[in-house]
């Protein structure tokens, strides 16, 4: 059996970094998007309704950050612990 | 220039360019027709999975679903965005260290199982053949309208061109083209946008018109709220489905997403683990440029629908109206004989589609033989034309609508190439080389992902004549699936070391086997079939895969419990799979 000390240590800070994120993910789309959409629609962003907003545009652009904050943290994880393929 | 002659123009044009990319990067070897070589850059990649994933569901059919539904449609933009941050976070990057062809080949191994390898294939399969039939219909509805011809006719055309470029090029020629396919979408799709935003509310960006104010003064949304209730619809930003089965759908859809074999197999594609997490954002920025533009173009197109043809003599319609009416996709049945269209909630039809006797009406139009008298919506219009017909709706100049056609096109085929691929491996390489005829040569393997090709489109050609609903809706019921069957057993093959066979295999049968039957039971009547009232826990079939996504993960952890624990190899390979460096190539084996 290989000694795993490092790579446990490494997967915990994955696993904390994937729990971070997939909290917005989750309050982004489930929450703000149908959860409390009738409760956020009260709330006006120009012409849209707010909930509304979340559901149909706000939600997706979040995505698409969370991705790329994840690529970063990663690459910066991997560097950490000596993981950074060449 | 007359539409027709300039559809041929620039659907010829950009024709030309898929066949000659196909040829140019014809497929040598099992590697490159299965992975290109795995050596493409992270950029191309995320670029041909934005056009491999954006389906005729994504470009013809969801701005059309999201336009009849309102805030119900969300659950598509929710659901097939934000899968893919479970896709990049919880999957790519470990399915591309561990470094095979294939969804099965990851099941197979992970699980040191070939029962638990032909249960994968099975549902690789299952999944996509129901997502091909989707994009067979939406190649048929685009050539149908833009060459004249019957629907069945437009998916005949529609197979061949498919056929000769995934079977010539494997995954080396359908990646190059799918970049290709990706530019000329996303071109088809955002012009019309821009165009029609910039006439409705005075500004360009489509995602910011959508709030903006219309000429009156008061912001579009609110006008369509009004137009929408006037008509008695419910209000376009209100919605009408049951909280828990918005909250179903979109869970389905978003492990589907994640677990669609297709899309998996794009990030073995890349040189690197980092690689692959980061072609999987730029894969979501491009997807999310059609993603947020859709709901705009729903807002603008039932707007000018409505606009345009309530209360209007028929014969005071524009000429699009009769264009549509030839594919039997838009039909007008005057119930009350007051020779004016009425727009109302309900099907003005009895039935799926209009039936035409034939004859001609006073003002020209085609005379309906099932008029569904319960209502009084005398249009029948297929949600699948409004982003089609949106460009002559809003009276755009012929290039557009040409352009949408080729966008169309483009959707449909790229989606399609990767799933006819997906099948063709599952049944050369899974099947074939890995339990059947291991001493295959490289060559005969070849030939038989070629044939298998062959046999699928067929087989996807017979589904997409005979539909059994929507493409969007057919579409949805593919992910449902996936997400009952391979999301849990891809999850805890990374995330859950001691996960064993037994727990795997039992996990994805019962998960797939439930969400099976609940379908034919809910969608094809079988079992006793049942309606609305029946459904369980106020789910529809739609949102239905992520019951048997529960289903899967309770029963592979329950069997697990009293089965033989993981062998101390395939502990390693997990902690392995789990850290990045010395990905190494996606090797043959």
């Amino acid at each position: 059996m290989k000694d795993h000390t490092k790579a446990h240590k490494y997967w915990r800070a994955n696993l904390k970094l994937l729990a971070i994120l997939l909290s917005i993910w989750f309050l982004v789309s489930y929450g703000a998007g149908i959860i409390f959409v009738d409760f956020l629609n009260q709330f006006k962003l120009g012409g849209f309704p707010l909930g509304f907003w979340f559901a149909q545009q706000g939600s997706i652009v979040t995505f698409v950050i969370i991705i790329f904050v994840y690529v970063r943290k990663m690459n910066q994880l991997d560097a950490k612990f000596g993981y950074t393929e060449k | 220039m007359d539409i027709q002659v300039m559809t041929y123009i620039i659907v010829g044009i950009t024709f030309a360019i898929y066949i000659g990319i196909a040829i140019w990067s014809r497929a040598g070897s099992t590697k490159e027709f299965y992975v290109a070589g795995g050596g493409v850059s992270p950029l191309a990649n995320g670029l041909a999975t934005a056009a491999d994933w954006m389906s005729a569901a994504s470009f013809i059919s969801m701005a059309g679903l999201i336009s009849t539904q309102g805030y119900d449609g969300s659950v598509y933009l929710m659901g097939w965005t934000g899968g893919y941050v479970l896709l990049a976070l919880l999957l790519a990057p470990y399915l591309r260290k561990f470094g095979k062809f294939t969804v099965p080949d990851f099941i197979g191994d992970r699980y040191y199982s070939n029962v638990a390898r032909t249960v994968a294939i099975i549902c690789a399969l299952f999944v996509s053949f129901t997502y091909v039939a989707g994009q067979m219909r939406g190649v048929g509805v685009v050539f149908s309208r833009f060459l004249e011809v019957d629907v069945n006719t437009g998916v005949i055309i529609g197979m061949i061109i498919v056929l000769i470029y995934a079977v010539l090029g494997g995954m080396k020629g359908i990646t190059y083209t799918q970049v290709a396919q990706y530019v000329v979408l996303i071109f088809a799709f955002m012009v019309p946008a821009f165009f029609i935003s910039m006439m409705l509310t005075g500004n360009i960006i489509p995602q910011i018109g959508m709030g903006g104010k219309v000429a009156d003064g008061t912001f579009l949304l609110d006008k369509l709220n009004q137009l929408n209730t006037e008509l008695g619809f419910a209000a376009y930003t209100d919605g009408s489905k049951d909280k828990i089965d918005v909250f179903f759908i979109t869970a389905a859809l978003m492990l589907g997403t994640a677990g669609l074999p297709h899309v998996i197999v794009r990030f073995f594609t890349v040189p690197k683990v980092r690689d692959a997490r980061k072609s999987a954002g730029y894969a979501l920025a491009f997807i999310a440029i059609l993603y947020t533009t859709a709901p705009a173009i729903s807002v603008f197109a039932r707007t000018n629908l409505i606009q345009t043809v309530e209360g209007k003599a028929y014969s005071d319609l524009p000429s699009w109206v009769g264009n549509w009416e030839k594919t039997h996709l838009l039909a007008w049945t005057d119930k009350n004989n007051d020779g004016l269209v009425q727009y109302r909630p309900g099907s003005a039809v009895d039935g799926k589609a209009p039936l035409f006797a034939g004859t001609v009406g006073a003002q020209g139009n085609q005379i309906v033989t099932n008029p569904d008298m319960t209502n009084e919506n005398e249009l029948f219009v297929d949600r699948d034309i409004i982003v089609l017909a949106n460009p002559e709706i809003a009276n755009l100049p012929v290039w557009v609508i040409a352009l949408v056609a080729a966008g169309g096109l483009a959707a449909a085929l790229s989606t399609a190439a990767g799933l006819l691929l997906v099948i063709s491996t599952s049944i050369s390489h899974d099947l074939l080389k890995k339990q059947l005829r291991p001493n295959i040569s490289d060559r005969g393997e070849l030939l038989a992902a070629r044939l298998s090709a062959f046999v699928a489109v067929t087989v996807a050609g017979y589904f997409g004549i005979h539909p059994p609903d929507y493409v969007a809706a057919v579409v949805a019921l593919a992910f449902g699936l996936a997400a009952a069957s391979f999301f849990p057993a891809i999850i805890l093959g990374i995330f859950y070391k001691k996960m064993n066979k037994e727990g795997a295999v039992a996990g994805m049968v019962s998960g797939l086997l439930i969400t099976i039957f609940y379908i034919l039971k809910f969608k094809f009547d079988l079992f006793g079939g049942g309606g609305k009232e029946d459904w369980w826990f106020g789910i529809s079939p739609e949102g239905f895969g992520t019951v048997g996504m529960l289903v899967n993960f309770f029963v592979s952890i329950v069997v697990m419990k009293f089965t033989p624990e993981t062998p101390e190899e395939v502990q390693e390979l997990v902690e392995e799979i789990r850290i990045p460096s010395g990905a190494g190539d996606a090797v043959a084996h």
